[in-house]
């Protein structure tokens, strides 16, 4: 257990570092970037917090995680009590130390960071669940006595799982049902495995499953069984809809069906589910990067991970465009770091308007257009635009499209009573998260959008409080505030 | 875990699996299918769902070796396990009363245009069948499209059975001949399925393909099996797989399904030679084990 400094002393202490593998190494592998804290270095990052009265951290976590306290525990080398502490709001805390936005999140708001650098909360919250998980005292929570109630949950992204998690608790019967062949999300077919090990996800999978959770893959809901008959057929009383934003948006622009333009979800479920990076064991295909010139279209963690995956796929030149300039980039800043020191190249302000082919319908170029900013709207945006004439054609073998994803109508579609609005999102309460279907929630991507593992995970917590109101009062006010 | 409950040679390299699955027979309409994973280290492929037995629960497919992972399939039995099968997938053929529908089917075509011949008849249509194959050999589900058809017509390539000639041919005759049709269903090979089209297009008459495209999740969220239907991107895992083979772009399609071509020779030339050295090792169950002893590796 460390000693108690002074305030200034605390402020003295540097930012530890994060032990990553070396650039030129790790990108050429799918072993994590990130090593991790030692108990020494998280201790001692732990010394910096100032255990502020009115802790801005908290408010700065979407789910109020009690930063405070936890870190309280680390610095007295109690990381048990850290771990239990971070699970009461947190119910996957290996999976958010490594991917929240901690820099617009938690740290954005640390006090720390108004004259220092915040402290390092995702570092720190990393370091207490992986510690739990390697001495494998997971403190899972009791179930309450069987309500014998059923609970569907559909899709097994962040915000079905902890929903899954919080009923269970409850002592409701739970089922997951997913479409792929495994559980997870975009936590397994969309972040690659250097970001996150797909270990780390089967383990919560596991301590889900020991919590009395029933699980069952190659499920489509609205295909194989609708939402209706889940509760006339199979008896469900409340289901949850948690099937995420998963499709994909095109640039539609001449070329993008010519072999080598994928989407960023196809690319990356080739790699991360079927294991394509490793031809020799497993049967999927991917485009052979080696050597090649590949460019990744988008600025968001997808296009990231899209672009650093090529890189370790062999590819020659590895390029990232985006329409605007780097400051804008949605995608994680650390992310953003990681790829240039891996060598991915830059194209800022540029913009593909067409993709060229060979007479054998094969990419081999993108015709690209540079752009400038113009004045920024009302909501700090900057406008963009090209710039005339400046055209250019940058030769290519593959490239992704990581513009973003729409919302999937499969279970909309078969269930009209489910309202959405115009751009298919699943309309809900914003107290209750119930849908205009008696029994019925929704959560997560396929509510908001595109959003962040954290917050689906917030919604899916906050479903199944009302999902085990509804439960047990049987009350549905048919009459809520839906927009 | 499904479980195969009955294997039949149809044709060579062509076989018939009958396979548990009670919640998809339950759901599965003609013209739909399903993706297949048949071991742990497998690819996802599409495949039609031929048949189906409410009775026992089971679903048939019928699967011509062409790659790695069909030939494998070809090569289970009954009693073996296929890891995954998901679906039923994609929307369900448009049947209704049309009048007189003529149902084209080319190779393993034959079995995919199947069920859908079977459930317009059910409907009432006036169903003529047109089988098309290489030789009398694979002529495939003769006695079921005969029981499912006013009228059958088989053509072969080389004239050793039925009629001598490709299907369009007899698509031609009939058309000339006067029969009016008010519906064309054609199912086989690309180049059949774009000659099809052509000899409906001038009469005008409605003419659907099904459409195979390289697929992987079979939901919409991967984009892979986009194909170029009227100028327009669909996704022919939830949108089709049958599209109105007037405005269909064949080419692109052509194209799209290229892109693995010399990977896939690559894995299919493997797997051949660990055939001839290890049959056994070639079941699923037998496949898994080996790799668990290998174990992942990463790419160099
Ligand atoms: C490549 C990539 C990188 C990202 N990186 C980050 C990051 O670093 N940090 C961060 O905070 N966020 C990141 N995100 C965003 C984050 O992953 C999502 O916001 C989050 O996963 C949404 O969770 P969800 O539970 O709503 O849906 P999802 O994770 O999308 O899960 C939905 C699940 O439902 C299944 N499903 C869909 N339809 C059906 C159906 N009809 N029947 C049954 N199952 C169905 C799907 O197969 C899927 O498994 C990233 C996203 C991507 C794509
Ligand atoms: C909706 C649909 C229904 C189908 N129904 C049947 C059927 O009932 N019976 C049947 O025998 N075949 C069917 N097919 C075709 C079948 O899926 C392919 O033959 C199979 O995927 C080939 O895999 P492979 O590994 O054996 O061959 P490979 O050597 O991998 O590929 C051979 C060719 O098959 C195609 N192909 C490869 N991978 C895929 C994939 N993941 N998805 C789709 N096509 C692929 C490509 O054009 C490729 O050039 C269907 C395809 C679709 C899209
Ligand atoms: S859950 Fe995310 S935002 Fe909240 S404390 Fe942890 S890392 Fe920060
Ligand atoms: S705001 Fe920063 S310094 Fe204050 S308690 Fe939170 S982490 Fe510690
Ligand atoms: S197979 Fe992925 S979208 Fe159709």
């Amino acid at each position: 257990m460390a000693e108690k400094l002074s305030p200034k002393e605390r402020t003295r202490i540097a930012r530890q570092s994060m032990p990553e593998q070396p650039a030129a190494q790790r990108a050429h592998n799918f072993e994590e970037v990130n090593l991790g804290l030692s108990a020494a270095v998280a201790e001692k990052e732990a010394q910096r917090c100032l255990t502020c009265a009115d802790p801005k951290c908290v408010h700065g976590c979407p789910v109020g995680v009690k930063i405070r306290e936890v870190v309280d525990f680390v610095r007295q080398g109690e990381y048990l009590n850290a771990a239990a502490k971070l699970r009461e709001d947190n119910v996957l805390p290996a999976v958010t130390g490594r991917v929240c936005p901690q820099e617009i999140q938690c740290e954005g708001a640390c006090i720390l960071s108004k004259r220092f650098a915040p402290l390092a909360i995702g570092h720190i919250e990393r370091f207490v669940a992986d510690y739990e998980r390697s001495v494998g005292r997971v403190g899972l929570p009791k179930r309450a006595r069987s309500t014998g109630k059923k609970v569907a949950i559909v899709g097994s992204g962040p915000a079905g799982l902890s929903c899954a998690g919080d009923l269970i608790q409850r002592g409701h019967d739970v089922t997951v049902f997913e479409a792929l062949h495994e559980f997870g999300g975009v936590l397994v077919y969309g972040i690659p495995e250097f970001r996150l090990p797909k270990q780390i996800v089967k383990d919560e999978i596991e301590n889900l499953r020991t919590m009395g959770i029933e699980f069952q893959t190659n499920v489509v809901i609205g295909k194989t069984v609708t939402v209706d008959e889940l509760f006339s057929e199979e008896g469900y009383d409340a289901v949850l809809i948690a099937t995420g934003a998963g499709l994909p948006r095109f640039l539609n622009v001449p070329g993008e069906h010519l072999g080598g333009v994928y989407s960023a979800n196809e690319f990356l479920t080739r790699v991360n589910l079927l294991n394509a990076y490793d031809p020799l064991h497993y049967d999927s295909p991917v485009y052979d990067c080696r050597d090649r010139n590949v460019a990744v279209v988008g600025g968001g963690n997808t296009a990231m991970d899209a672009v650093r995956t090529s890189l370790r796929l062999g590819a020659k030149n590895a390029y990232l465009i985006y329409r605007r300039s780097e400051v804008e980039m949605p995608a994680r800043r650390e992310e953003v770091r990681h790829a240039k020191d891996e060598g991915v190249q830059f194209l800022m302000l540029h913009n593909p308007i067409e993709f060229v082919g060979n007479s054998d319908g094969e990419l081999c170029g993108a015709k690209l257009a540079k752009m400038e900013l113009g004045e920024p709207d009302e909501s700090g945006r900057h406008s963009v635009a090209a710039i005339p004439d400046s055209e250019f054609v940058l030769p290519l073998d593959m490239a992704v499209v990581a513009i973003g994803t729409g919302a999937n109508p499969l279970v909309q579609s078969s269930t009209p009573a489910i309202q959405t609005n115009k751009w298919g999102y699943i309309v809900v309460d914003e107290a209750t998260f119930r849908t205009t279907k008696r029994g019925v929630f929704a959560g997560g991507d396929i509510v908001s959008g595109s959003a962040t593992v954290i917050l689906a995970m917030g919604a899916g917590r906050k479903a199944a409080k009302s999902i085990h109101e509804y439960l047990t009062t049987n009350v549905w006010e048919a009459e809520t505030t839906l927009a | 875990m499904f479980a195969i409950k009955e294997d039949r040679e149809l044709a060579p390299n062509i076989k018939l699996l009958r396979i548990e699955a009670p919640r998809i027979v339950k759901k599965r309409q003609a013209g739909q299918f399903v993706i297949v994973r048949v071991h742990d280290h497998g690819e996802r492929i599409p495949l039609t769902i031929a048949d189906s037995d409410t009775e026992n629960g089971t679903i048939t497919i019928v699967v011509q070796g062409v790659g790695k992972t069909t030939k494998l399939l070809n090569r289970l039995t009954t009693g073996d396990q296929i890891l995954d099968v998901v679906g039923p997938l994609g929307m369900p053929s448009e049947v209704k009363l049309f009048g007189t529908v003529v149902v084209i089917g080319g190779g393993v075509g034959t079995a995919i245009a199947y069920p859908t011949a079977v459930a317009m008849h059910q409907v009432g249509n006036r169903v003529i069948s047109i089988v098309g194959a290489k030789t009398k050999e694979f002529v495939i589900l003769e006695d079921e499209v005969r029981a499912a058809s006013d009228e059958l017509f088989v053509m072969t390539d080389d004239g050793s059975y039925g009629a001598h000639g490709f299907v369009t041919q007899k698509l031609q005759a009939l058309i000339e001949g006067g029969t009016s049709i008010n519906h064309v269903l054609a199912i086989g090979p690309i180049p059949m399925m774009k000659a099809v089209a052509e000899v409906t297009r001038p009469k005008g008459i409605p003419t659907i393909v099904s459409l195979n495209p390289i697929m992987v999740d079979g939901t919409g969220m991967c984009g892979g099996c986009r194909v170029l239907v009227g100028g327009e991107t669909r996704f022919a895992c939830v949108d089709g797989p049958e599209f109105d083979a007037h405005e269909v772009d064949f080419e692109t399609l052509v194209q799209r399904n290229r892109q693995y071509r010399s990977q896939e020779m690559k894995a299919l030339n493997r797997f051949e030679a660990a055939a001839e050295i290890d049959s056994d090792a070639l079941k699923p169950c037998e496949l898994q084990r080996k790799y668990s002893e290998v174990g992942p590796q990463h790419a160099p």
